[in-house]
């Protein structure tokens, strides 16, 4: 059995970061709120990734579309079509959960390097209509104001702490969702094929069909990070989706700890946090960033959250260190 | 057919650069499974390096060899302090050379700025043949007879030399091939250091063609991706016939189709890796 941080009181340390966030706003500058609000939508995205990465075992290079995916739906239909917001969550997540389905079909043929392979050339033909397809995109320029939605409350999400509270609740909404999924036998099987994908299949297990459908469900939650993006940002451009954004939302996953929720969302949290803060001081951040993503291989290679396990397992098995 | 010719050559010629960036990637990826995203750097610093040399010394040829070379330590360095130790471990190679691509990119704008420069080419592979209404530029022949040449000393290494053999070996089953008696390491070190060498010799060949500029680094790598998985890593032919499809692809995409060049790039790709997923020439 596997040793858990939290096990006894496991909800004791997500209430308290919760409780945190909620009642952080007001003792925080308009800056590093923007930067929390950041961080919320990149968390959902690192645990969405974190389905097929963490818990599947299959690293994608082509997550980001899905936040491009989600995203430009939002963008497109509010600025051309001037639809309300359930419409264009509904569209943008629907896309997202659209395209992974087919890509899905594709990519899960593959394991290991190859599937890295692939998702980075699926990843690429999304990136590419965002880039060239300037008719419906508007290429490089991006789409700009795309207008903060209006539920209807009596707070404006054009402010930024009603859109704080509202991006707080998106990642609430998909935290438990994604938990119930994880511990859900559904979940329980992508850890057992991610252990073994053999021995689950011996067993019985419809091993591609669980693969398939966590990294629709991937997608989605992917493609719900875009729609929030979109509203928070009100810009999105295929910087959104290249390459380079795959690869930093598998650094926030590695970062913070795979195979966990709230390790991907840690994760995202430093990122966020460490570009935007770092590149206030020096124009250097990238080197700076750099050297995150070689320290995160080399001194924590199961992620922040791995560390802390592996320490108080350590501590824990001290007492009995005296057989070995 | 003025067009279908001169976007035949076009694709042809740039899919020659892309066999010269691909060509060692392939094999770095067949022999080590490494996934290598400081690949595109190498390509970009090696352009920077040969355009400080010609600056310095007017010598393509000497542009072309110490760019090459300056690269290749480089990369030897990189794979000696962390690739070798990360070997299986595909998300940790994705990371560690991410980071190792930031910090070029960051320090190739250091050295050498923001702005894009041009590799001033021999007065020899200047200019251009013309048939007719058509229009050869000189230099695409000459990256075709660069690219054509390196095709055929790879072919004679890996088929006709005992470290070729031994490459093959590694390729075909590390363990094996450790088992008996191949220096797995140094066989894995010279082709890494082989595949850098050969991304810095596209570089500098690209700076006389398409330029050396920020982001060229990245704005390379997803193709060098596609044509390693197309034709299926750790093939040499593969490599040759992923780059002329990728180049002709890529060329008559955005001839034809210019909103959806990507697309018309990428998909048909990933089309080919849903019915062959190791690619055309690979291996499982």
């Amino acid at each position: 059995m596997r040793l858990d941080l939290f096990s006894g009181e496991r909800w004791v340390v997500p209430a308290i970061v919760f409780l945190l966030l909620a009642i952080s706003p007001p003792f925080l500058s308009s800056f590093l709120l923007t930067l929390l609000t950041q961080a919320l939508i990149y968390a959902i995205l690192a645990m969405s990734l974190d389905i097929i990465l963490g818990y599947t075992g299959l690293a994608s290079l082509g997550h980001a579309a899905y936040l491009g995916l989600g995203a430009y739906s939002v963008g497109i239909l509010t600025t051309r079509y001037a639809v309300g917001f359930s419409v264009a969550l509904a569209a943008g997540v629907l896309m997202a959960v659209v395209v992974a389905a087919i890509f899905g079909l594709v990519a899960l043929r593959a394991t290991g390097v190859y599937f890295l392979m692939i998702t980075l050339a699926l990843g690429m033909v999304v990136w590419g209509l965002a880039h060239r397809w300037v008719t419906m995109t508007q290429g490089d320029n991006g789409i700009s104001a795309i207008s903060r939605p209006d539920l209807g409350l009596p707070w404006s999400l054009a402010l930024s702490i009603p859109f704080y509270y509202f991006a707080l609740a998106g990642f609430l909404v998909s935290f438990w969702i994604l938990r119930a999924i994880v511990r859900s036998p559904f979940g329980q099987t992508l850890v057992g094929i991610r252990e073994s994908e053999s021995r689950m299949r011996t067993l019985g297990y419809h091993v591609w069909l669980h693969k398939y459908i966590g990294f629709v469900i991937a997608g989605g939650f992917g493609g719900f990070a875009g729609v929030l993006w979109a509203y928070y940002n009100g810009f999105v451009s295929p910087v959104d989706l290249q390459l380079a954004t795959s690869v930093e939302v598998l650094l926030m996953v590695a970062l913070g700890g795979r195979g966990t929720l709230l390790g991907p969302a840690l994760g995202a949290g430093i990122i966020v946090f460490l570009k935007n803060l770092v590149s206030v001081y020096t124009h250097r951040w990238l080197l700076i960033l750099g050297a995150v993503y070689i320290a995160t291989i080399v001194y924590a290679p199961e992620g922040l959250l791995g560390a802390v396990r592996q320490w108080a397992q350590r501590a824990r098995s001290n007492p009995s260190r005296s057989e070995a | 057919m003025e067009f279908w010719i001169t976007q035949a050559f076009n694709g042809i010629s740039y899919g020659a650069l892309l066999f010269l960036l691909a060509g060692g990637l392939s094999l770095i990826f067949g022999m080590m499974r490494i996934v290598n995203m400081t690949h595109g750097s190498y390509y970009l610093l090696g352009g920077y390096v040969g355009l400080t040399v010609i600056g310095r010394t007017k010598s393509f040829p000497l542009a072309i060899l110490l760019g090459a070379l300056a690269i290749a330590v480089i990369g030897i360095g990189e794979w000696n302090a962390f690739l070798k130790r990360l070997s299986g471990q595909e998300l940790g190679q994705v990371l560690t050379t991410m980071g190792f691509a930031l910090i070029f990119q960051d320090l190739a704008l250091i050295t050498w700025g923001g702005d894009p420069y041009t590799i001033p080419v021999p007065a020899m592979l200047s200019g251009a043949y013309t048939i007719g209404q058509l229009y050869f530029p000189v230099y695409r022949f000459f990256i075709v007879a660069v690219a054509g040449a390196v095709a055929v000393i790879l072919w004679l290494v890996l088929e006709r030399t005992r470290v070729g053999a031994m490459m093959r070996a590694t390729v075909d089953d590390p363990e094996m091939a450790r088992g008996v008696g191949i220096n797995v390491y140094r066989i894995s070190m010279i082709v890494f250091a082989l595949g850098a060498f050969l991304a810095a010799v596209a570089g500098v060949v690209a700076g006389g063609f398409v330029g050396v500029y920020p982001g060229a680094d990245f704005e390379i790598l997803p193709y060098a991706f596609v044509v390693v998985i197309v034709g299926g890593m750790g093939s040499l032919k593969g490599a040759l016939i992923g780059s002329l499809l990728v180049g002709l692809l890529d060329n008559f995409g955005k001839a034809l189709f210019p909103e959806l060049s990507y697309f018309t790039l990428f998909a048909p790709m990933a089309a080919i890796l849903a019915v062959w997923p190791t690619g055309l020439y690979g291996r499982t």
